[in-house]
């Protein structure tokens, strides 16, 4: 099977979030980046899907060159091959952008099954995976918590509001992962020595203009301060009353 | 008059009220709004809709299995046969799903989780958290159609319109299906769309003290249960419980955090909510920084009191 997992480095969730100068976009001065928590769950299910059926596992992203870190990594945990499709201000293109870009490639590439995970920790969109199937012609399944792959389609699970779906889907399928799908492997020594050996291919991303602009960054009110009514089960009526009376929301 | 296509998730003819608020907030921009909803008792939802601020209802029949990309095929369809302006949903997990393979296959840009939108002179902006919560951003769509999912309750539903004009059309079918739903049990309330969230975290100290939290959330009825990532991965509590960066974001009227310590990462996904209420039995934990009301004590001396105190006050 040719297998493309398709990841991203976003801020680790530690980061405090500041307004830039220019009001319309965050200060990134002093962040730190990791893999998306989500596409740690992708790279895992390639490797997995290819312990099965056999073939081969690409990493894509389209992002900085830095990002050789995190796909170094995903080449140590058993990737076959990764590639950056190079854009210093990747972080600034709209879903729409990234998606057409992302397509390109595997396109160019070939893919039996693209995995990706759920949502990546910085935009908060859950877009890309679907538009990438929308663009490739490709089935998709979202939010996949459980999956069952054979050489023609699959079975997967995934949560929704109503319960757990079972979905039914041929192939080629864009799968984007959930956590509960498979726990991440670590990367071994030996692992790590191989990834040293293997390249990451760096191609400038295509340009693809946004259709959409950023018009103001700001950050969430301040929560009014807050006050504690007492200690202990004794503070129960006084938090009843301030629920009735004062917050009005019994 | 431009049209605003809204997508109505139901179960059986019984409107989600997320869909709703997403009626109200394309009501509210002076648009035309065309309901859209498929499977089962899709053709039953007329005076719901149209109460809501819909002027019509579309039907999808014959696919009484729900498919993702064929329901996209349908809305997309629908879009462009109406030549609508704007396509709106619920940022459920149905919501975020459809809106991404409407946008893909209509070449826009998509919106998820939208908290404001705005129709001025028709250019829409919209605006939506990034970070969890940390920020959020304000972006004109320069797409032919705008393509948004909307935060549940975060849109007024509008009420006191007749009921919408019902047509129907078949569906185009679609290659991925939904074969069977395991349903929760007991109807229990999603995290996301329960106006009332009660979450507990470690310092519970075991799942089957969980019942603490249970039982206040049942004295309420109209709850649902919530959980910190540590409770999560201590395989306590199911991940569709999760609140936070790598659960879900909720805002409801009122959040109760029972020994949850207040980790950035839970901040960021119950922030927004109205009134925040923390249970813990240390002063300094950071919870406290974002709780409008707090109890320092122990959980299991407080939440039966409260759950005995909120029983007599609701009955
Ligand atoms: C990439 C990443 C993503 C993450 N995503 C999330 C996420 O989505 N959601 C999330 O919640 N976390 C997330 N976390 C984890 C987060 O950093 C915290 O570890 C987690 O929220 C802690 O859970 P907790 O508050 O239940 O536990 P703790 O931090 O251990 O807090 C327990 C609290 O219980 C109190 N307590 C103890 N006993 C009692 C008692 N008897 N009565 C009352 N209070 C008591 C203690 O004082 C303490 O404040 C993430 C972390 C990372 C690195």
């Amino acid at each position: 099977m040719k297998i493309i997992a398709c990841v991203k480095r976003v801020p680790t969730t530690e980061v405090q979030a500041k307004v830039a100068a220019d009001g319309k976009s965050i200060d990134t001065t002093g962040f730190e980046y990791m893999l998306s928590f989500y596409d740690d769950l992708a790279v895992e299910e390639a490797l997995k899907t290819k312990e099965k059926h056999g073939g081969e596992v690409i990493v894509l992203t389209l992002g900085p060159s830095e990002s050789s870190k995190e796909l170094r990594e995903a080449l140590a945990k058993g990737a076959d091959k990764a590639v950056i499709l190079v854009d210093a201000a990747w972080h600034t293109r709209d879903a729409r952008s990234t998606a057409k870009a992302l397509a390109a490639k595997i396109k160019e590439l070939g893919a039996d099954v693209v995995f990706t995970g759920r949502v990546a920790t910085d935009r908060d969109q859950a877009s890309v995976g679907p538009m990438l199937a929308a663009y490739l012609g490709m089935s998709c399944v979202t939010d996949v918590v459980k999956l069952d792959l054979s050489a023609q389609g699959g079975n997967a699970q995934r949560e929704s509001e109503a319960g757990v779906e079972t979905v039914e889907f041929p192939l080629p399928a864009v799968i984007t992962c959930d956590k509960g799908l498979n726990e991440p492997r670590y990367a071994g020594l030996k692992g790590i020595m191989a990834a040293k050996k293997k390249t990451i291919e760096e191609t400038p991303a295509p340009e693809m203009p946004n259709a959409s602009r950023v018009l103001k960054v700001e950050l969430p009110p301040a929560r009014k301060e807050g006050r504690i009514v007492g200690e202990g089960a004794a503070a129960v009526p006084a938090l009843i009353d301030a629920l009735k009376n004062e917050a009005k929301v019994l | 008059m431009s049209t605003i296509v809204v997508f109505v998730e139901h179960k059986s003819g019984s409107a989600r009220r997320a869909s709703l608020e997403a009626i109200g907030a394309a009501h509210a921009t002076g648009m035309t709004v065309v309901a859209v909803a498929t499977g089962p008792g899709a053709a039953d939802l007329g005076a719901q809709v149209g109460a809501a601020g819909a002027s019509k209802l579309v039907a999808i029949t014959g696919a009484d299995k729900y498919s993702p990309d064929g329901c996209a095929a349908d809305v997309v369809a629908l879009v462009q046969a109406q030549g609508a302006k704007a396509f709106l949903c619920a940022n459920t997990s149905t919501g975020k799903d459809l809106l991404a393979r409407v946008a893909g296959a209509l070449d826009c840009v998509p919106f998820a989780d939208c908290i404001e939108l705005r129709n001025e002179g028709g250019a829409f902006t919209v605006r939506r958290p990034v970070l969890a919560g940390k920020a959020s951003i304000t972006t004109q769509s320069d797409s032919a159609v705008l393509c948004a999912s909307l935060r549940p309750n975060t849109f007024a539903v509008a009420s006191g319109a007749g009921p919408a004009e019902v047509s129907s059309v078949a569906t185009k079918g679609g290659k991925v299906v939904v074969v069977s739903i395991a349903a929760k049990p007991d109807a229990k309330l999603d995290v996301k769309e329960a106006p009332i969230v009660v979450s507990g975290g470690r310092g519970l100290r075991e799942a089957g003290h969980f019942k603490l939290v249970e039982d206040l959330a049942a004295a309420f009825g109209n709850a649902a249960v919530g959980a910190s990532r540590a409770v999560v991965d201590a395989g306590w509590r199911p991940h569709s419980e999760q609140v936070g960066q790598t659960g879900k974001t909720v805002s409801p009227q009122l959040y109760f955090a029972v020994g949850i310590s207040g980790a950035i990462q839970h901040l960021a996904g119950m922030r927004t909510s109205k009134v925040i209420v923390a249970i813990n039995k240390d002063a300094a934990a950071p919870i406290f920084k974002v709780a409008d009301y707090g109890i320092v004590g122990d959980a299991f001396e407080v939440m039966p009191a409260l759950t005995e105190a909120i029983k007599r006050a609701r009955a």
